[in-house]
Order: structure tokens, then C-alpha cells, then sequence
């Protein structure tokens, strides 16, 4: 009996040892569900030396200024596109031309990149970007992956944040500010006086269909909430525009209390084509500069839809019958019928209003609940009727069929998602195949590099039933929102072909290389080709003003050619068939030489010219100059 | 009594030229129209960086690089030329471009002579005139490109040994290997040349 007991006591250890061993592996478990299925990931996600990716992705940079272009499946990233900060890599910010476009800002928040589009699919002509920091927009032309223009700051906007946001066919780009501020921008209002004097606003920017060059629309009024994130309508929502927001409470201070006391907040559906017509029939008041329409003096067109709180992003299905709003601190998402958006407005089934913007009730508009996980924040789509949803603090993604409103699958990231991206997946046509989670934290995913620890952006494979994890790459930070094309969309331009350089001052052969001077106005026109420079002395006198237009008269892909001046802080990259100018006042005396920065031959290195400045006050020579001679000796000390 | 070998000669020049000769000479002449459609001769360049070639074609009037929306081929070859020296390809340093197409034409004028007198010695009169023709130019082509080949700047960055590139063939020039060929216009007119040659053989055989 005794030894029963025993027995039965050893059982019973071993049962708990073996309990705690798997719980054990169930706490590890998450590591290695991440790992996904590795041979099958490998080849999936491999391109081969010479072979191209299937998709372009253009990650926006965040706080760095930049767009970041890589390809998909292999995850590479491919290059860099300065936005709003100088960028020495390829000059930009250094030329005349793209120092004028940065307006002397050093910085800008990249936050969401949109392709612009045709019939609501992506037309792979331009990428506007936002900027939510010095409150800009800007065109990335797509035939030479280049910023062509930088509109802003927008006029009573405070954090352009909700931005940028295309119509169905690039009519506008809408935007909403972040903050909400007394205005015009520049007046003056207690913060006490916040819930009444301050005023959001959204904008509609107008795009010229054939160029693409952004102009100021008009703006609508909004009441002093936190204007987050939005989106287009399509399809029957085609025509409405959607933005969330957060401190419906009208709080200052610590937001994090103040603004999350309602249940709901809202979510603000606009009318903008009704917007257009009553700025089109002047129903508008000047403000700060700009045709601003009050939706208390012109009802009709803007209207509010209660949303679980402090909701993040807002989405519209590809056939644009549903709206999908993911309040950040809950674990549903809902999502919202433009139909019966629609007939509540028609029936004017309001529950009250916000400074004369009618609320429509939760239960009338409401399609359904989606039980997605904890923290959703954006939802993207795929061409099977799925949408995935990013869980931020569940650090997953929800997979759900739209219709059922059924969760099927959800699979695990690294770490905190914040935005998703599918391919094409914001539009009337989304690709299926592949999703990205932009995460926000990486946490020890890669090498360390320090405290400063990149971005995770994670590549999954979403054709089967099971979303399966195929890749962990990491970005600079910091991407926000990403947007996914067809390569096969984009057909850009490798070299700026001699007849369409239409620059004055652009010259194409050697001999025509000059200097002039026009009083103290000294202007060189320079070729530069393999390798060198023409002129490669110029002499000025100090305290000259000196203007340098340089030619790369090459015709050849990637023969580009740099343009640094030692000292003088100046350094331009230019393209081949590209004429760029720098200017500067020649203030320091002496002599620097100037070289190619960009590696281009087997005689790069002797790619050099040089800048002699005769000192005020007439030239000694270096070797018998008393003065020389000192300030030798006193560098030398 | 027999004929004196210059009687001989006079009459086999005043043969009358057959209709099937006339028929040849006529196609001999029309086959040199396409001629300045096509080039007479292609240089292709292939290195790693360059695998699809670096295409150089000349005509009998110009001299024309490959050309895409992302590549100027004589611009290229002429940068890399700079290196070793060589003078940059410019068409206007082509006198041949000049006469090239004047007697191409002229050629297939005295063709249509020759049908209209339909006589031997006006055909012998173009044969020989076209066989010399052909000759010089190729001469004349050969020689200039010869030329590109030996007067090198002697203060060029990278001294290669003086060369010629081959008319028909295959040569490795530095990281470059070149292929030249002659072009199908170039076939054009040596067909054109084999053709009043068969025509003048047809004649002279009625003789007996």
C-alpha cells in the first residue's frame, strides 16, 4: 500500500513537472509560431540575382522626411525618396530648385502616402505624401521617382495629420487637421476658451489632372476635436469622405485622461461633392486665405456617426458599400453601411448635433460588430472579400470575411502593429497575394544597433486560408502607412532624355562650358561627363557672387555625376541629361577644389576642378605671403 | 578569213542584251532602293555592363547609335572611345556619306541605261564601274575606320596598342567584345552586283 502511495505521489510530480514544462512551452510558444514554415518562406519571399519583384512598395519615412521604395516579395529596399528634409545622397536641398521647393524647413512627418488614382484603382502616375509636422503636402512625380512639389503649409490646418487622401479619380486630396487651434492660424485664444474658439478643419486640395500640381481647394469648418485619420469613398460611397477623431470631449491637458471619458467618439462623414458645390455657389467665408464653408450656415453635407472611442483608422471596403471604424482602446471593430448612412440622413434621424453638425444614431447606420482582438487600428483588403485588421495591442492581425463578419484566422507580429498595407489594398481592386504589417516595435527582431532600434516591417503571405509570416525586414524609422503597386503599373524613366532638358542654362558639349561675370556676379555654365568637369578652374574674386549650372551631358543609365565644393558645404548630385545649379557668395579666400561625389568611372577619382578665390584686397603669392605664412604657422599651433 | 580579236570584242559589245538579262538588271537595280533603309554594317559592343550591346549602325548617309529612352549609344561609345583616345564617331567626318548614296544611285541610273540601249557595253560599262565602286568604298570604309583605330591622342588616359577593327569578325577590345558586321544593306548591293554579273553571263552565252 505504502508503495502505492509512493507510486501515486511520483505520478502526480512527474503530471505537475510535465504541466509546468508545457506551459512553459506555451509561454514561448509566440516565438516560434513566428517563425513560419522557413524553407517555404525562404522560397517565397526569394528573388534572385537579376530577377525583379513583382511590386513596388513606398513606405512612408515618418519624422525622417523620406519615402522609402522597396520591393515585394523580396522586402529589398531599392532606394530613397527625399520628401521634406535635405538629403545629401542624391543633393537634394543643396540645388536651387529643391532648396526653393523646402521653403528652408529641415524636417518633415511623413505619415501617409497616396497613389494617386483612375476610376478608384491606382493609376501609378504620382504618390502625394503628407507632411504632419509643418503642415505640407507633397507630389513624388512617378516617372522619375522624384519630389516635383511641395504645397504648404496649408492655411489653418495644425498637424496635417488625416492627410493625404485621393478621390476616386485624383480630383482631390483630402486632409484634416490633427490639432484644433484658434483661427486664422496666428490668432490668439486662451486654452480655456478651447472648446469654443478653437476649430479643426478639413481641406480638399485640387490636383491638375494632367500635371499633377496640388492647389488650395477650399476647407470646412469642423468643431474642436482631434481630426485623426480618413478616408475616400468609392463605388456608392463615391462622392464621401470619412474622417475619425478622438477628444470628442473637447479636453486640454493630459489627453490620455481627458479625451477618453465618452464611450464614443465620432466618426465625420463629408460630402465633398456637395462641399464643391456650395463653395461653387459662395457659401464660403475667407479665412486665413482660403474659401472656408461653415457647416452650421450651410447644413446638409457633414455629419457625424458615433464610433467606439478614440477610434484610429477609418476604411472603406473595395465595393465602397462599407465603412470600417476601429476604435483603438476596444477589442471590436464596426463597421458602417453607406446605405443606411444614407436613409438616416434622408429621414433626418438625428440624436442631437456637434455646433450644428447632426449626429446620426450608432444602431441605424451600424452593420456590424467585429470581434477582431484588442487595439485594432486599420484595416486593408484583399480580392477574396476579406479584410484584415492591425491589432496594436494585441500585436496580431485579424482575418475577416466581409459579409459574415466572421473572424477566420489571426496571426501573431513583431511587435505593436500600427498600419497594414495589402497590395492595392485601399482600393476598388485590391490584389490579394501579400500584406505588410508595419510594426512598431522591433524589439531585439534583428542584430542590435543599440537603443535606437529600427522599424519591423513584416511580409505575409495572405493566399491561403492561413496567413502565413514570411518575412521580418526593417526600415528606418519610421514608416507609418505604406502603398503597394503592381510593378508593372509604374514604367519610370532612367535617363532625362537631351531634348526634353528645356533648363536656359543646360549645355551639351564641352566647348560651350563658360564663365561670366556681370559686376560681381560670376556664372559658370559646366558640363560634367566621364570624368571630368568643364571649366575645371574657376576663378573669382571673394565676396563674389557665384552661380553654377552643371550638366550631366551623359545619356546612359546610372552615369550620374556629383558635384562637391570642398569647404563650402555644397554638394549636388545630377543625372544623366539633368541641369542643376547651386549658388553661394565665394566668402571664403583661397583655393578648394571641387570633385565628383557620385562614383562614376575608372577615373572617378580624378574628377576634381577647383574654385580659386583671390582674397580681398588684391593676391600675394601663397609662398611669399607674410599673412600666408603666419596663418600656416598659426594653424600649425 | 578569220576575225580579228577586236572585231571580236566589238561585236560581243554590241550583243544585244536579252530580255531575261534586262529582267535581271532591272531587279539588280530595284534591290538597291531598300538599300538606305538598312545599314550597311553594324558594330555591336557587349561588355557585363552592357549585355544587350552597344549598337553602332552606319548607312551609306549617316551614322546612327542604338537608341532607347534610357541609353544614347554613340553618345556612350564615343565617352568610352574618349579613354583610349579616339576621336569621337561624328557623321560629319564622313566624307563617304556623301558620295556613298550618290552612287548607289548612280549605279542603279546606268542600270536602267543599260536596259534602255540594251546593249552588252553598256552593261560591261556598269559592272565594271559597280565592282570598282564597291571596292573603293569598302576600301574607303576600312580605311577610315583603320584611322579610328590608329590615330589614338597620344595623351589619352589608357595607351592601347594601335588597331583595326575587323571588317567581318569578332575582337576583344579591352572589357569590350565587338562584333562587326556588315549590315543587310550591304547584301542588298552585292546582290545587286551578282545580278548584273548573271544577267551579263546570260547574254554572252547567245554569242555561240
Amino acid at each position: 500500500m505504502k508503495t502505492q502511495y509512493t507510486l501515486g505521489r511520483w505520478t502526480a510530480g512527474v503530471a505537475l513537472m510535465m504541466l509546468m514544462t508545457i506551459i512553459a512551452s506555451c509561454a514561448r510558444k509566440p516565438k516560434t509560431a513566428q517563425r513560419g514554415d522557413i524553407a517555404e518562406a525562404a522560397i517565397a519571399s526569394y528573388v534572385a540575382p537579376g530577377d525583379l519583384d513583382e511590386y513596388y512598395v513606398f513606405y512612408s519615412g515618418g519624422q525622417s522626411g523620406n519615402v522609402y521604395v522597396a520591393g515585394l516579395p523580396s522586402m529589398r529596399h531599392i532606394s530613397t525618396i527625399p520628401v521634406f528634409a535635405p538629403y545629401p545622397g542624391n543633393g537634394y536641398g543643396f540645388d536651387n530648385e529643391t532648396k526653393a521647393m523646402l521653403g528652408g524647413y529641415t524636417w518633415g512627418d511623413v505619415h501617409h502616402p497616396a497613389m494617386s488614382k483612375t476610376n478608384g484603382d491606382y493609376d501609378g502616375r504620382w504618390l502625394f505624401v503628407n507632411d504632419n509636422a509643418n503642415d505640407r503636402m507633397a507630389r513624388i512625380d512617378l516617372r522619375d521617382f522624384k519630389t516635383r512639389q511641395i504645397f504648404g503649409p496649408i492655411p489653418n490646418v495644425s498637424g496635417n495629420h488625416g492627410s493625404t487622401f485621393v478621390t476616386n479619380n485624383t480630383e482631390y486630396i483630402l486632409g484634416a487637421s490633427r490639432f484644433s487651434i484658434p483661427l486664422p492660424k496666428g490668432a490668439y485664444a486662451s486654452i480655456e476658451q478651447y472648446a469654443t474658439a478653437y476649430k479643426g478643419v478639413v481641406s480638399g486640395m485640387t490636383v491638375d489632372p494632367k500635371t499633377g500640381q496640388i492647389s488650395m481647394g477650399w476647407q470646412i469648418l469642423m468643431p474642436p476635436f482631434d481630426w485623426d485619420l480618413g478616408a475616400s469613398g468609392k463605388g456608392p460611397s463615391d462622392g464621401w469622405a470619412f474622417w475619425t477623431c478622438y477628444n470628442s470631449e473637447r479636453a486640454t491637458g493630459k489627453l490620455e485622461v481627458t479625451s477618453t471619458q465618452r464611450d464614443r467618439d465620432y466618426i465625420a462623414a463629408i460630402n465633398w461633392k456637395e462641399a464643391e458645390k456650395a463653395v461653387k455657389q459662395g457659401k464660403t467665408k475667407m479665412l486665413g486665405g482660403v474659401k472656408v464653408i461653415d457647416p452650421k450656415e450651410t447644413p446638409g453635407f457633414v455629419f457625424l456617426i458615433p464610433c467606439s472611442k478614440s477610434p484610429h483608422g477609418v476604411d472603406v471596403s473595395p465595393d465602397g458599400k462599407y465603412i470600417v471604424g476601429s476604435g483603438k482602446l476596444q477589442s471590436i471593430t464596426t463597421v458602417f453601411n453607406i446605405d443606411k448612412i444614407k436613409v438616416a440622413i434622408d429621414k433626418k434621424d438625428f440624436t442631437g448635433n456637434e455646433d450644428g453638425i447632426p449626429i446620426l444614431k450608432y444602431e441605424d447606420v451600424k452593420d456590424a460588430e467585429v470581434n477582431v482582438g484588442l487595439g485594432p487600428l486599420h484595416t486593408q483588403f484583399d480580392d477574396q472579400g476579406y479584410a484584415y485588421t492591425s491589432l496594436f495591442v494585441e500585436s496580431a492581425v485579424a482575418k475577416w470575411k466581409l459579409g459574415t463578419w466572421e473572424v477566420v484566422d489571426k496571426i501573431p507580429v513583431s511587435y505593436n502593429i500600427g498600419h497594414l498595407a495589402a497590395i492595392e489594398g485601399d482600393t476598388m481592386h485590391p490584389q490579394g497575394k501579400y500584406l505588410i504589417a508595419l510594426n512598431k516595435l522591433s524589439h531585439g527582431r534583428h542584430l542590435s544597433v543599440g537603443p535606437s532600434q529600427p522599424e519591423s516591417s513584416q511580409l505575409i503571405n495572405i493566399t491561403g486560408e492561413k496567413m502565413k509570416l514570411i518575412y521580418d525586414a526593417f526600415t528606418e524609422p519610421e514608416p507609418h502607412y505604406a502603398q503597394i503597386i503592381r510593378a508593372s503599373k509604374l514604367k519610370p524613366i532612367e535617363i532625362y532624355a537631351k531634348e526634353e532638358n528645356k533648363n536656359p542654362n543646360a549645355i551639351w558639349d564641352v566647348k560651350d562650358a563658360n564663365i561670366t561675370r556681370n559686376g560681381n556676379n560670376v556664372v559658370v555654365k559646366m558640363t560634367a561627363v566621364r570624368s571630368s568637369y568643364s571649366p575645371d578652374k574657376i576663378e573669382v574674386n571673394q565676396g563674389d557672387h557665384v552661380t553654377i549650372h552643371v550638366t550631366n551631358i551623359e545619356q546612359t543609365t546610372d552615369e550620374l555625376h556629383g558635384f562637391g565644393l570642398v569647404d563650402y558645404n555644397i554638394n549636388i548630385v545630377i543625372d544623366p541629361g539633368e541641369t542643376k545649379t547651386v549658388e553661394f557668395v565665394a566668402d571664403k579666400p583661397g583655393v578648394y577644389a571641387y570633385y565628383c561625389t557620385n562614383f562614376c568611372s575608372a577615373l572617378h577619382q580624378e574628377m576634381q576642378g577647383y574654385l580659386l578665390v583671390k582674397p580681398k584686397g588684391g593676391v600675394a603669392s601663397a609662398a611669399h605671403s607674410k599673412t600666408a605664412a603666419a596663418a600656416v604657422a598659426g594653424g600649425v599651433e | 578569213m578569220t576575225e580579228s580579236w577586236l572585231e571580236k570584242t566589238n561585236r560581243f559589245f554590241e550583243l544585244p542584251l536579252q530580255l531575261r538579262s534586262r529582267v535581271l538588271v532591272l531587279t539588280a537595280a530595284v534591290l538597291l532602293i531598300p538599300s538606305f533603309l538598312f545599314p550597311l554594317y553594324q558594330m555591336t559592343l557587349y561588355s557585363n555592363q552592357f549585355p544587350d550591346g552597344l549598337v553602332l549602325k552606319i548607312y551609306s548617309y549617316t551614322l546612327e547609335g542604338g537608341h532607347s529612352s534610357n541609353r544614347d549609344d554613340l553618345r556612350e561609345i564615343n565617352s568610352l572611345n574618349h579613354y583610349i583616345g579616339m576621336r569621337p564617331l561624328l557623321e560629319s567626318d564622313f566624307s563617304e556619306f556623301k558620295w556613298l548614296p550618290f552612287g548607289i544611285g548612280a549605279i542603279a541610273l546606268l542600270g536602267l541605261r543599260a536596259i534602255a540601249f540594251g546593249k552588252m557595253s553598256k552593261l560591261v560599262d556598269l559592272v565594271v564601274l559597280f565592282i570598282y565602286f564597291a571596292l573603293f568604298s569598302l576600301w574607303s570604309f576600312g580605311h577610315r575606320l583603320s584611322q579610328y583605330g590608329h590615330v589614338l591622342d597620344p595623351t589619352a588616359a589608357i595607351k592601347v596598342k594601335p588597331f583595326s577593327p575587323p571588317i567581318f569578325g569578332t575582337q576583344q577590345i579591352a572589357n569590350f567584345t565587338v562584333n562587326n558586321y556588315p549590315g543587310p544593306a550591304t547584301y542588298l548591293i552585292g546582290a545587286s552586283l551578282v545580278l548584273m554579273i548573271a544577267a551579263l553571263m546570260l547574254s554572252a552565252r547567245q554569242r555561240t
